[in-house]
Formats: structure tokens, sequence, C-alpha cells
């Protein structure tokens, strides 16, 4: 299990291109496929990685990893996830000068930028259909409220200068309100 | 080790250990804290040299924190002051999320955090949403980045196969059609600039 963790989060750790929330998807893939977690489960876990300091995505992690296998687990967690850009870093350092003018990464954002798009796109879909906020057989009842929230955290944060994390503790002071 | 070797790391270490638990809200809310520890209080990059430092903490993987202070431990102390300021800047943060993890799991149940989560969840999809919205803005310039935009959502959508295989397929086709296209090279530079 400590095993299937490092693994995971080393893949994950070498592919998270674009930061924060693109690599949600990704550990929530995982995350199912090795059935540590329910995708309700891992939206909980997001909210409090999102409400701690730090990345998005080592925060996630780090959770997981600690439900999983608990303080080595999240151990282990971080050090897989931690690893492979302390490794890459490293070896773009001893090569960077040569690097700077022909950068090829440059070319492959310009097909990764709009994939990652697409998978965080996804990935509110994703998450909205898996906490019974659309594609339910119930049309009226709590899912709606579960939309309405979703619309006004969204105009909070396109149209204000709120903080995210204002916008986690403020709906759960709703929830709270609503639902208690 | 010499002395001031040491002396170094332990600095190096500390530096990014203070500036990591105040960066609520993201790794990207640490860059201004992080710029300014490394260029004025010490002096480890001149200022015009961070704007670099920050592109290629952005062009590798993972978080842009996590990378600058790889990246400038690196450059004044080599591997141990890369190994030293990954440490520094990740472990608060750690401690935090586990912290946090620990007392989540023992009151999750309690209706009143039930209610509250009932709430947060649909936030989290207004996050998400969001994000994908402000990257969108900088990736989709143009009609082939919205074809890759739109065939890359299906593709999660539908396609029940490894995510990570369709972000490596978006990566080499981005690099095969600029090889195809030298003479489109200044848009693809243009929305890497806007990104950063």
């Amino acid at each position: 299990m400590y095993w299937n963790l490092f693994v995971s989060f080393l893949k994950i750790g070498f592919i998270s291109f674009g930061g924060g929330y693109a690599m949600i998807p990704v550990i929530e893939y995982e995350v199912r496929a090795h059935q540590w977690l329910s995708t309700q489960e891992f939206t909980d876990v997001v909210a409090i990685a999102g409400m701690s300091p730090g990345p998005i995505a080592t925060n996630s992690a780090v959770f997981v990893g600690y439900k999983v296998g608990g303080m080595l687990g999240a151990a282990i967690s971080a050090v897989a996830v931690s690893l492979p850009s302390l490794l890459i870093v490293v070896l773009l350092s001893l090569f960077m000068y040569k690097m700077k003018k022909r950068n090829f990464m440059d070319d492959a954002f310009y097909g990764l930028r709009p994939v990652i798009t697409g998978l965080i796109a996804y990935a509110a879909i994703h998450f909205a259909m898996q906490n019974d906020m659309i594609g339910t057989s119930k049309l009226l009842g709590f899912e709606w409220i579960g939309i309405l929230f979703v619309i006004a955290g969204l105009g909070l944060l396109l149209f204000t200068k709120i903080n995210p994390v204002m916008v986690i503790l403020l709906s759960g002071v709703m929830g709270v309100v609503i639902y208690y | 080790m010499e002395k001031n070797k040491i002396k170094l790391l332990w600095d190096i270490f500390f530096t990014f250990f203070k500036i990591s638990p105040v960066s609520f809200g993201g790794g990207y809310a640490m860059i201004p804290l992080l710029e300014r520890a490394v260029t004025v209080k010490k002096k480890w990059v001149e200022e015009k040299d961070i704007a670099d430092v920050l592109v290629m903490a952005q062009t590798v993987p993972g978080s842009i924190a996590v990378n600058t202070a790889t990246f400038i431990g690196y450059r004044i102390a080599g591997l141990f002051g890369a190994i030293a300021g990954t440490i520094g800047i990740v472990t608060p943060t750690f401690l935090i999320i586990v912290a946090l993890a620990a007392l989540f799991l023992s009151f999750q149940h309690n209706p009143i955090v039930e209610a509250a989560f009932m709430g947060i969840r649909p936030a989290i999809v207004a996050l998400i949403a969001y994000a994908a919205i402000t990257i969108g803005k900088t990736a989709i310039f143009n009609t082939v980045t919205g074809i890759i935009a739109g065939v890359a959502l299906i593709l999660f959508l539908f396609v029940p196969v490894h995510p990570i295989f369709i972000l490596i397929a978006g990566g080499v086709i981005g690099i095969l059609l600029n090889r195809k296209r030298v003479t489109s090279k200044h848009v693809a530079k243009q929305g890497a600039d806007q990104h950063g």
C-alpha cells in the first residue's frame, strides 16, 4: 500500500504541469483506481487542501496519504510528489544556460495548456456530477441549492478580488445556515 | 561538510520555512513573499533575474513555489541547497495539512461539519471551474488551441484512459505543430508570455 502511494504520487509529480487545480482530476483518477476514497470524500479532501496554505495539489496528495496510511503515508506521498520536480529542477539547472535559447517546452505548452484547460473543465463537471449536483434523477431538491452555490461562488471569484479561501469559508457558513 | 556550508543550508531552509505557512490560497500566493525574501532581504537573486527563475519554475512540473525554492537553493548551494530549499518550503504546509486532516477525519460526522461541507462541496466545483476559466484565457488564443481544448475535454469525459496519456499527447501535439509551422512560433511565445 505504501508502495502504491509512492508510485501513484511519483507519477503525478512528474506530470504536474499547469499547477494547482490541473492535478486534482489526475490525483482523483489514481485515488479512484486504487479505491482509496470516493469522489465525494476526495472533494472534501480538496476543500481542506484549498483552505490550507501551500500548493493545493501537494496538500491533496498529503491528505490522501494520511487517510490511506497515517503519518507515514502522508510523508511518503509528500516525498513522492515533490521528488520529480526536485530532480528536474536540478537537472535543468545544469543545462539551463544552453537551453534558454531553444526552449522546446514553449512548443509543448502550446498544446499542453489547452489540454490542461480541458482537464480542469472536465474536473469541474465530474466533481459536480459526483456530488449529485448534476446528472441525478432528482430535478428538484438539494442539488439546485448546490448549483446556486456554484454560480454564487463562481460569480464572486470572477467579479471580485475575493481570496479563494474566503469563498470556501463563506460557503461553509452558508452550508451550516441552510442544511443544519 | 564545512561549517559555513551548513550554516548556509540552514539559512536556505529557514528562509523558505518562514514563507511557506502564510501562503493561503495556493502556491501562487507565495510568489510575492518569495520574491521579496530572495531579492530584497537575502540578495540571493538579483531582481532582474527573478522573472527568469519564475518562468523556469513554472515550466517544470510541480508547484511554482516549491520549484522556485528548489531552484534558488540549487543556485546558491548546489544539490544540498536544492534539497534544503525544497524541504524548507514543504515542511510547514505538510504539518498544517496533516493536522487539519486529522481534525477533519475526527469531526467529519459531526452534523455541523457535515452541513458546512454540504455548502463547501459546490464551492470547490466553483473554484475548479474558475481555475479552468483562468487558464483557458491564456491557453486558448486561436482556433487550433480551441479545438485541442475541446477535444481534450471530450476525451477526458468519455474515454476511460489515464489522464496522464492525454496530457502527454497534448505536449507532443504542441511540439509537432510548432515544428511544422515555424512561422506561428511567436504566437505560442505570446501565449507563454501572457501566462507568465
